[in-house]
């Protein structure tokens, strides 16, 4: 039954393709060629998922669970739910972009490049996807050394110093996660998440013990989303890294497994800990949009609009009322899609151009007005226009959390204005005004077919999740409602409504809904 | 119950939209303007088809076409309704739209990026219908950012020139400003009432006539903020006057009939959460009567003809605010109205004059067009005898309805606020009559234009010989007319303008007053859709504690009859006086203005630097936040701090084989120790102060 076999499929899809690879000759373009058709492969295969997911099935499904080493007790345990299948989605779908936008990027070695490009791929769905902290560790850790290799391997001129300051953030603090991981695992004999969860929830834990280990989780993943202060290597991996990875590197990885695992295993913990994480996400979405005013080059701009747009979804996460949960992981589809389209369109000005100084730039609109028609589509949906995606993702975010810590929320809300200032501004500065000497002496040609087939998807899914956001919301809520700390939480979220409307009035409906959504 | 399929109307726009954006770029212009034509025609049909069948509805009708989000408990659907005050706005944006819209075939008839003008006027379309459709204020938001997307593309339609590209990028981000108040006020809403749809919000509100001010005044006061960021009111009114860098149609149609009106619309909309709250009506309407004094200021000393409207409209706008913020909504709408007629011909007409002077704007070079260009001539006379507020105009009716009810209201400053927009009347006739003579009369000062205000002058033809020889002249609007005979517009071009004028004559008996034997048959049609149902300033007077304790009503007996009398005949003498100074030192005594200037130079220079708010929101606002960004966050914080401090030890590795010399040497785990216990005690650190700040725990 395919059922039972797709997340396996689809995780090991790409490893096969990459053994493929490195057997396959060097010639023409045959390697990305190939390595298109095997993400192709990966991303129709990933279709099925939501085709036959049970939108009214809470827990686990297409799970995979078989035993693999009996000492210690590891388990080769897959599953999803509404929480991991778009982001499963996510990944595969922008497999295809990755290989297409590095098509004429990546000229030389490219054996090497795409040989690990798969071999991510397959560590990023299986971080997703994996239901034993051993095999998610695994999974976790392999999503950190290709892409540590790729950075040193293709990056601009100070690619090895990124990889390196990459490799030191993200490795170091996996420690604390394994150390966390093997913690729990001593205390219970068992790696299974959902074991764990009930253990935890039984309440057989010393709580400061708890306390450290949920620590050790958020320390690792905090600096993988990354969230502020701890962001120090995104700029430079995002400005150096190969396009395909810059892609991919910050964001979803983090941003859902601190869902999971920090509100999934430390409900107490995480909640505890959120008024520092929330102010963390607001300094960081004001912070990371201010720097990003102030960038010349257009990739570390868009690294601090990736730091700004990320902290929305942390926000997200540690207001704990259910619109919000909803809309972080909204945002972090969101982010996917926009961060990357913005990134390829960089890559392709680059192709023309050999630029990303965007002080080089003037006047490209006249020359290459497809790209900037999709340029200006790409930052609409970034700074959150209505009918596009990220719209419905902040608003969720923001009107969720907006009752829980309402300064800190008109805070965040101020980033609407200073996002469209510096998208704005990026925008006239690369394509408005005059051509300049750089731009007036190439001989312009605008989207070729490769482009056009990289882009539009992308556009389009960003316009589709703007206005038929049921669609995925569906799915996310029927995720994000099985945690133990959001069915605590919409409850008090709740009680501070209802005791609001008791002050004013006999409560209208729409509170006692709340509760019951809570409540399920 | 009839079907009306509102949700055509916006949709058939949009259609135009994406077939003239996506497909058109290279097909004929004769497609293209069938296109736009179709696009903006069938709204107007079926809003004809709905006037027709009006009376047979029951109001409000809604219509819903799926849901457009839905998380926890919340959810919001792509609703819309359909009501008198809809109705109203539908009347004004479809007919004035499609009005504009053939005045554009000839107006831009010339142009390089005809289809990406047209995709974008439909595109503008789509969106105000969509803010006037919309049953709830989620769907509102939606035409109301998306008319300042079709704004920012329109005024930097001549994006190779950057006072365009700037002055689009200015009036987004200002308008965003606006918007972060129109947020905030959702938040609240859906905090509060676990809906955004307007009849929930409402009837709950109604069912609490307990509800006094609180949260209804932050609701309220943040809406404010978003209104005068779209209706370009004080704090936020400067991007308008450089939206001006658009091409006149837009001007016409979004910076003066209808989008910059939205945000009148949407107190008028909203005015159940506004009748609550006197201190929000308080600001509103001293908002309003502060913008249409300091903008009618301005306009007095601006040369560039299409400066001098935007700065009315500016005014204008004000205006409504007033009558809003008395709660005077049908009064309001009425100007919105009129307004719309009257400001978007003068927009029109002021297009046909650049047109025939082959794109020049300066009204200083201007001068004796009335025998060259007739019938512009004419409907510029109607339209300023119509702002101007003379009797018995569309503008005099409307403009009189707000200074009566501003008088007669219960607000404890309504003398003053009629006061003030009494003597803003009389600037308004100024600078009308002022650029009527400037333009119409005189001398023609196009060959002349070497005097007084050479420098200037030459600043600006240099400009234009620049740009005509630039080799893609898509911007030099009316380079391509070439010819310099002054030349009447064609008929594609007058004919709309003749209709407008034509409304400013007879638009006003739709409201005349009362006291002049009429009927007032606009505020009666729309009072069941604004009118409020708690009384305001009830308790106004105990709220702003002034003991000013006469409540009268709006609507009371033969005695107001006469006042109201008397007030149209103190405005229509202040309206003449303004004309008769405009005579005088634009006609009669042209050396006046020069002795003027320099008599008074300091008040002068003031006030045609526009008070140099522009500057000094640049200083006090813009340079510190770049500052900040740049040096204090940019350089000092994440150089300096986040990228130099924790890896400074890293940095000086050099790649790969060097660290996996260290890893096996030892050092870097020795490091990553230090640097890992030194995280968690941050980090330890951090979360205790934290949470004892915020006294969670």
């Amino acid at each position: 039954m395919l059922n039972d076999s797709i997340l396996t499929l689809i995780t090991f899809v790409p490893t096969a393709g990459a053994v493929v690879v490195a057997l396959l000759p060097r010639k023409g373009r045959v390697i990305p060629a190939f390595t298109l058709l095997v993400t192709l492969v990966t991303f129709v295969l990933s279709l099925h998922l939501p085709a036959h997911f049970d939108y009214a099935r809470h827990g686990f499904q297409f799970e995979v669970n078989l035993p693999w080493i009996a000492h210690p007790a590891i388990r080769y345990h897959l599953g999803i739910d509404g929480l991991s299948l778009w982001l499963v989605l996510l990944t595969t779908f922008l497999g295809p972009v990755g290989v297409l936008v590095s098509w004429r990027a990546i000229e030389t070695r490219t054996k090497e490049f795409y040989f690990f490009f798969l071999l991510q791929q397959t560590a990023m769905i299986g971080v997703f996807i994996s239901l034993d902290l051993f095999l998610y560790y695994g999974f976790w850790e392999l999503s950190l050394v290709p892409m540590a290799i790729l950075i040193a391997m293709f990056g601009r001129e100070r690619g090895p110093r990124a990889a390196l300051k990459f490799f030191v953030y993200t490795f170091l603090p996996s420690a604390f996660l394994l150390v966390a991981i093997l913690w729990l695992y001593a205390k219970t004999g068992t790696f299974e998440f959902v074991q764990l969860q009930s253990l935890i929830a039984s309440g057989g834990f010393a709580p400061e013990a708890l306390w450290w280990a949920s620590l050790g989780f958020l320390v690792a993943f905090a600096v993988k989303v990354p969230v502020f202060p701890l962001h120090g290597w995104l700029a430079n991996v995002i400005e150096e890294a190969p396009i395909a990875m810059a892609m991919v590197v910050a964001g979803k990885l983090g941003l859902y497994s601190i869902f999971r695992f920090n509100l999934g295993l430390f409900p107490e913990q995480a909640r505890a800990i959120a008024p520092l994480m929330i102010a963390l996400a607001v300094i960081g979405l004001l912070y990371g949009a201010l720097v990003a005013l102030a960038q010349t080059d257009m990739r570390r701009l868009v690294a601090f609009a990736i730091l700004s747009n990320l902290s929305f979804c942390t926000l997200g996460i540690f207001c704990f009322a259910v619109g919000g949960l909803n809309g972080a992981v909204y945002q972090t589809i969101n982010e996917g899609l926009t961060g990357s389209a913005l990134l390829v369109m960089i890559s392709f000005l680059y192709e023309r151009y050999g630029s990303f100084d965007m002080t080089r730039y003037g006047g490209v609109a006249a020359k290459l007005p497809m790209l900037a028609t999709l340029w200006v589509v790409t930052t609409l949906a970034l700074v959150g226009l209505p009918l596009f995606n990220g719209f419905v993702g902040e608003f969720l975010v923001l009107s969720g959390s907006f009752p829980v810590h309402p300064s800190w929320v008109a805070a965040a809300t101020t980033g609407v204005i200073l996002s469209v200032a510096y998208m704005l501004w990026m925008a006239q500065r690369i394509f408005y005004g005059q051509p300049s000497p750089l731009v007036a002496n190439r001989v312009p040609f605008d989207l070729g077919a490769r482009e056009h087939l990289t882009l539009w998807p992308m556009v389009l899914l960003m316009a589709a999740m703007g206005v038929a956001s049921p669609y995925w919301i569906k799915g996310i809520e029927s995720g994000v409602m099985q945690f133990p700390a959001i069915t605590r939480s919409a409850g008090v979220t709740g009680d501070r409504q209802s005791a609001a409307e008791a002050v004013r009035t006999p409560a209208p409906s729409q509170t006692a809904d709340a509760v019951a959504g809570g409540a399920r | 119950m009839t079907d009306l399929h509102l949700w055509l109307i916006p949709l058939v726009p949009f259609a135009g939209f994406l077939v003239n954006g996506l497909l058109c770029r290279r097909a004929p212009k004769s497609v293209v303007t069938a296109v736009a034509m179709i696009g903006s025609l069938i709204p107007l049909l079926q809003v004809s088809a709905i006037v027709t069948k009006f009376g047979s509805l029951t109001l409000p009708y809604t219509e819903s076409v799926g849901t457009w989000i839905r998380a926890g408990a919340f959810h919001a659907d792509f609703a819309f309704q359909l009501d008198q005050l809809t109705l109203v706005m539908l009347c004004v944006v479809t007919g004035v739209g499609f009005l504009i819209h053939v005045y554009s075939i000839g107006y831009m008839g010339e142009e390089e990026g005809y289809w990406r003008f047209f995709a974008y006027m439909n595109l503008f379309l789509f969106f105000m219908l969509t803010l006037v459709l919309a049953a709830n204020f989620l769907l509102m938001f939606v035409g109301w950012e998306g008319v300042g997307l079709a704004s920012y593309l329109l005024i930097g339609f001549y994006f190779t020139r950057d006072s365009a590209a700037n002055a689009g990028k200015k009036a987004f981000i200002v308008n965003r400003i606006g918007d972060f108040g129109f947020l905030l006020a959702m938040f609240l809403l859906v905090e509060h009432f676990g809906t955004l749809n307007f009849d929930k919000v409402f009837s709950q509100i109604a069912t609490h006539p307990a509800w006094q001010g609180g949260f209804l005044t932050a609701i309220a006061l943040f809406l404010v903020l978003g209104a005068t960021g779209k209706s370009a009111q004080i704090p936020l009114y400067i991007w308008l006057p450089d939206a001006m860098e658009g091409p006149t149609p837009v001007s016409a149609l979004i910076h003066a009939a209808t989008m910059v009106t939205a945000g009148v619309y949407m107190i008028a909309r909203t005015h159940v959460i506004f009748d609550r709250s006197a201190l929000s009506l308080m600001v509103v309407a001293v908002i309003g009567t502060a913008t249409a004094f300091f903008a009618a200021t301005i306009g007095m000393a601006q040369t560039d003809i299409k400066r001098v409207l935007a700065y009315s409209t500016v005014s204008q706008l004000g205006y409504m605010f007033l009558g809003c913020g008395v709660a005077a909504y049908s009064a309001g709408i009425f100007h919105l109205v009129t307004h719309a007629f009257f400001k978007a011909l003068l927009f029109l007409a002021a297009g046909s004059v650049i047109h025939a002077l082959a794109g020049e704007q300066d009204m200083r070079v201007m001068g004796g067009l009335r025998k060259k260009i007739p019938v512009t001539f004419w409907v510029m006379t109607a339209a300023v005898f119509a702002i101007s507020g003379f009797p018995p105009l569309a503008g005099f009716v409307s403009k009189d309805e707000i200074l009566y009810q501003a008088f007669v209201s219960p607000n404890p400053a309504g003398k003053v606020l009629w006061a003030i927009g009494l003597l803003t009347a009389g600037l308004t006739a100024f600078y009308m009559f002022r650029l009527w003579y400037m333009t119409f009369f005189g001398e023609s000062r196009a060959a002349a234009a070497v005097g007084d205000h050479g420098a200037a002058v030459h600043a600006r033809h240099d400009t234009k010989l620049v740009l005509e020889a630039d080799p893609e002249p898509a911007h030099s609007a009316h380079g391509s007319h070439g010819g310099h005979g002054v030349h009447e517009s064609p008929k594609v071009m007058l004919v709309p303008m003749a209709i407008l004028a034509v409304l400013c004559v007879i638009g006003g008996a739709m409201g005349w007053p009362e006291g002049l034997g009429g009927t007032n048959w606009f505020a009666h049609f729309l009072a069941p859709a604004v009118t409020s149902v708690h009384l305001p300033y009830e308790q106004a007077t105990v709220a702003l504690a002034t003991g000013a304790a006469h409540v009268t009503t709006n609507q009371s007996p033969a005695g107001n009859k006469q006042l109201e009398l008397l007030l149209a005949c103190i405005s229509t003498l202040v309206a003449l006086s303004g004309w008769y100074i405009a005579h005088l030192m634009y006609y009669a005594k042209p050396e006046m203005p020069e002795r003027f200037t320099t008599r008074m130079r300091g008040l002068y220079a003031l006030v045609a630097n526009k008070y140099w708010v522009d500057e000094i929101y640049g200083a006090l606002v813009v340079a510190p936040v770049l500052f900040i960004a740049r040096w204090v966050l940019g350089a000092l914080i994440d150089r300096g701090v986040i990228d130099g401090g924790t890896l400074a030890a890293g940095y000086s590795a050099q790649g790969f084989g060097a660290l996996v010399a260290r890893i096996q040497s030892g050092n870097i785990r020795s490091y990553a120790g230090w640097l890992a216990l030194f995280a968690a005690l941050l980090l330890v650190a951090a979360y205790f102060g934290w949470t004892a700040q915020f006294g969670l725990r």
